[in-house]
């Protein structure tokens, strides 16, 4: 297998793109990139999406895409793991290059939710879970979370007001990323009296629904030397049931664990090695959950890290350092290439204000549904 | 009279009364300010995800657990309701798939007013009695409209009974016999498509309820050589609390024989389960040997009337279910507007 | 609303029918062909009895298309007696009383239905239990 490097990256803001179709946000999403690499062309084009054949009755984005950034004739595909589906793709890409069947991959997620309205996207999210058996039964993406945060506060004896620095951690770091959609910080207090979607996740415990595209362009290390930007050092994927109720222990994401495992024994690193952590925080207990799971900290104590001391940029494990899933937003099949975009950032010194010090290692989690599909990258600086 | 070759009785029995209680003064309140008579104290209001099938299967569900038999052999399935969620597709196989009685069994939906309930019941009388079946379950089960501000607002209510008909050697109540008054008596009535039935007001009176109440009862009687001093236990159809208490007293009934079975007061008329449910009160609390006669109403019109001898399985089967006092002890009264909220009285779209 | 899909699932809509695994002796609800706990694939039908307890539980303000009509309504996971975890709908109980640990029972009620025209869906929901039956 050959070493698989990123030789450029390009992202659109996160935001209500009211303007903007999703062929256009793809579009921007990897002009940017193949610009950043300095490419005219590519081989392949894997796309990561998972919404839009539900909301927007376009399937087939593959190929949409790639003939709308003018690349008739060369292979694409979309891929779709739901809320995974970004690092799912990036996943494929990374296996087409890293086994010489392609040179140039462009890897783009990109995620068009703002042209549907309320309950059609509520119920499209939920199609990451088990249709027959939850879903049917009147649950929400948001009610899983929901039924996980309210289990782990009573058996773990823990008060909502843990919770608040997943959040005030999120919008303190994407105030300072130009592509985030929310740019304002928030206090505790902001958090305490936000509104309640499903008791007790409410409105700061849960990413927004948005648009946006991100583009990474994938190509072997030792044929673009001079381009590195960053390399790939491991990626693994482990799934778990639909379901919660079908799982081992709901408390414990063990495919996050198994992933994270994985990906420690490919780039033979323990969890200390890991300079920045980009979690997969579309709710506040999933943030908890994935730092137990992925070896950060003990069962039961992972909302004890939602401190700045834990997990600011100068704390002693970074996450969320451009905003996360919670203040970047979580454009859903975008969001795994938004996270190894803000790895990249943060190998080659572009984070800005938000910069972790000396990081040449960072790791990317992208979580499909409430925990079925975990997807893992760790990157290291060129 | 109609008297099976074969005795039959009940087998099992269960009610069901939904949590939720309107109190008349909630309606009076609203559209008479407050002035005039109460015909109840409140009335059972089903919540907005129940219906006639939910709550067919719940008390299906609890004659099944009195009986304790197999529900495969069970040969027919018949609900009776004015309230069937579908116009055209059957309660009954639902109920059939939803107990573990389909797929070999009759199954139908039944209409007569009130009296849909009381018709399956000899309907299932038949079918062992002949020795076609072993076991009928028999439903009467309401979600009762009324249009609102209308004097049956007051006394619309849901709730019901399911009976499991089988051979007299298993029952743990015995039918004597039954007899039926049927006459083309148009005293209320829902034309399809229409969402709330109408009435003849004071008509529905002496010449619907009474005559077909009293008729049935004392033909009954008459033809069975009994009196009303035979009987432990009365229970009629109970529209309303005065109905039943002055028909009882025209057949010779007395208060103390009434009252156990008469609970319009505290759950409203229940329509198909109004005098099934009442029985279902009965049979709660009754001795081996206590002999009950019943009389049920359905607008359009007609009666049929029973008469039961309790045997002594009885006390095997009460505690085995939820009682009928235990559904009407659970209680959570409501206001009206969250009643026109559950009865699906807003106009959403 | 699929019509062959909740026709298919019917009896575990309506009376939870399970499986046992006849290699582990597990219960597995709802059905698979591949026993969860020990992957082998010979199970046989069982009944359940519809009484378990709350594992948790959360309150839905804002309700997924289909369920607008009956929000706020409490979603929770529920361990069955015999041991499967299932996601359902508590009704009949005030959001306030709900307990993880609750002791709740089975009912069948309406899950959601499609329009004034469409079919109407039944399903298993939970409530606190009525009363404790001898
Ligand atoms: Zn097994």
């Amino acid at each position: 297998m050959r070493d698989v490097a990123i030789i450029g990256i390009g992202q659109t803001p996160v935001e209500e793109h009211w303007g903007k179709s999703l062929r256009h946000l793809g579009h921007d999403a990897i002009m940017a990139a193949m610009r950043d690499a300095g490419i005219e062309t590519a081989d392949a084009l894997y796309v990561g999406n998972m919404l839009s054949g539900e909301l927007g009755g376009q399937q087939h984005v593959g190929a949409l895409l790639a003939d709308f950034v003018g690349l008739r004739g060369i292979e694409a595909m979309k891929i779709e793991a739901a809320c995974a589906s970004g690092a799912a793709a990036l996943r494929v890409g990374l296996m087409a290059v890293a086994s010489g069947m392609h040179d140039v991959v462009l890897v783009c997620g990109v995620e068009k939710m703002t042209d549907a309205v309320g309950d059609e996207v509520t119920s499209g999210l939920a199609s990451a879970a088990d249709q027959e058996y939850e879903v049917s039964q009147g649950i929400s993406f948001v009610g899983l979370n929901a039924l996980l945060m309210r289990r782990y506060m009573y058996q773990f004896d823990i008060k909502k007001e843990y919770f608040a620095g997943f959040a005030v951690n999120a919008h303190r770091n994407g105030a300072n990323n130009p592509y985030a959609m929310f740019r304002s910080p928030i206090t505790e207090a902001t958090y305490l009296k936000a509104g309640m979607i499903a008791d007790p996740v409410n409105l700061m415990d849960s990413s927004p629904v948005c648009d946006g595209a991100a583009c990474v362009v994938l190509a072997p290390a030792e044929l673009y030397r001079s381009k590195v930007k960053a390399r790939i050092l491991a990626s693994a994927v482990a799934i778990d049931s639909l379901a919660i109720h079908d799982r081992r222990d709901p408390l414990a994401l063990d495919a996050v664990t198994v992933s994270s495992q994985k990906a420690y024994a490919q780039a033979r690193m323990t969890p200390a090695d890991i300079h920045l952590f980009e979690a997969h925080d579309a709710f506040s207990i999933m943030a908890a959950l994935s730092l137990e799971g992925a070896g950060f900290a003990p069962r039961g104590a992972g909302v004890y890290m939602a401190s700045e001391g834990e997990i600011g940029i100068h704390g002693r494990l970074p996450i969320s350092t451009m905003g996360g899933l919670k203040s970047r937003g979580h454009p859903v099949g975008a969001t795994g290439i938004y996270q190894v975009i803000e790895v990249v950032e943060q190998l080659t010194g572009a984070a800005g204000a938000n910069q972790v010090s000396g990081a040449t290692v960072g790791m990317a989690q992208n979580i499909g549904g409430s925990g079925a599909t975990v997807i893992t990258h760790i990157l290291g600086a060129a | 009279m109609l008297k099976p070759d074969r005795d039959v009785g009940i087998v099992g029995y269960g009610a069901y009364v939904p949590r939720y209680r309107l109190p008349a003064s909630e309606v009076a309140r609203v559209w008479t300010d407050g002035s005039g008579g109460l015909p109840i104290k409140e009335k059972a209001v089903a919540g907005l995800d129940e219906d006639t099938l939910s709550m067919s299967v719940e008390a299906a569900r609890n004659a099944l657990e009195r009986a304790r038999i197999d529900p495969s052999e069970i040969r027919a399935v018949w609900v009776g309701s004015e309230s069937h969620p579908y116009a055209v597709k059957p309660t009954s196989t639902i109920v059939a798939e939803a107990i573990g009685a389909a797929p070999s069994v009759q199954a139908a939906d039944l209409e007569f007013a009130c009296k849909a309930g009381s018709e399956a019941i000899v309907m299932g009388m038949g079918i062992v009695g002949s020795g076609m079946g072993r076991y009928v379950l028999a439903i009467g089960m309401d979600t009762a409209q009324a249009r609102p501000g209308d004097a049956l607002e007051y006394t619309a209510a849901s709730g019901g009974a399911a009976f499991l008909i089988g051979p007299a050697a298993e029952s743990a109540a015995v039918y004597e016999a039954s007899l039926s008054h049927v006459t083309d008596t148009p005293d209320f009535w829902r034309r399809a498509y229409a969402h709330y039935p109408s009435h003849g007001h004071r008509f529905t009176g002496e010449p619907a309820y009474f005559e077909h109440v009293t008729t049935a009862g004392r033909r009954l009687m008459a033809e069975l050589g009994t009196v009303p001093a035979d009987y432990n236990y009365v229970v009629l159809h109970q529209p309303n609390t005065k109905f039943p208490q002055r028909a009882a007293q025209i057949l010779g009934f007395t208060t103390e024989q009434l009252k156990t079975g008469l609970l319009v007061p505290v759950i409203g008329n229940t329509y198909a389960g109004s005098s099934l449910i009442g029985l279902t009160a009965i049979l709660d609390i009754a001795k081996p040997g206590d002999r009950i006669f019943m009389v049920s109403f359905g607008s359009g019109a007609g009666s049929d009337a029973f008469s039961i001898r309790v045997t002594d399985r009885i006390t095997e089967i009460q505690n085995r279910a939820p009682q009928t006092q235990d559904y009407i002890a659970r209680r959570k009264v409501i206001d009206y507007a969250t009643y026109v909220r559950y009865r699906h009285k807003l106009q959403m779209k | 609303m699929s019509i062959p899909r909740n026709w298919r699932t019917r009896q575990q809509r309506y009376s939870l029918k399970a499986e046992v695994c006849n290699a582990c002796g597990n219960t597995i609800f709802p059905p698979r062909d591949v026993c969860p706990h020990c992957a082998e694939q010979k199970q046989s039908w069982t009944n359940l009895s519809g009484r378990g307890e709350i594992y948790s539980f959360t309150t839905m303000y804002s309700a997924p298309a289909g369920f607008e009509e009956y929000a706020p309504y409490t979603m929770a996971l529920v361990k069955l007696a015999e041991g499967p975890m299932i996601t359902a709908q508590l009704t009949d109980v005030d959001t306030e009383d709900v307990k993880i640990g609750m002791p709740v029972e089975m009912v069948t009620r309406k899950l959601s239905q499609d329009g004034d025209e469409g079919q109407i869906l039944y399903g298993y929901k939970f409530r606190p239990m009525l009363r404790q039956v001898a």
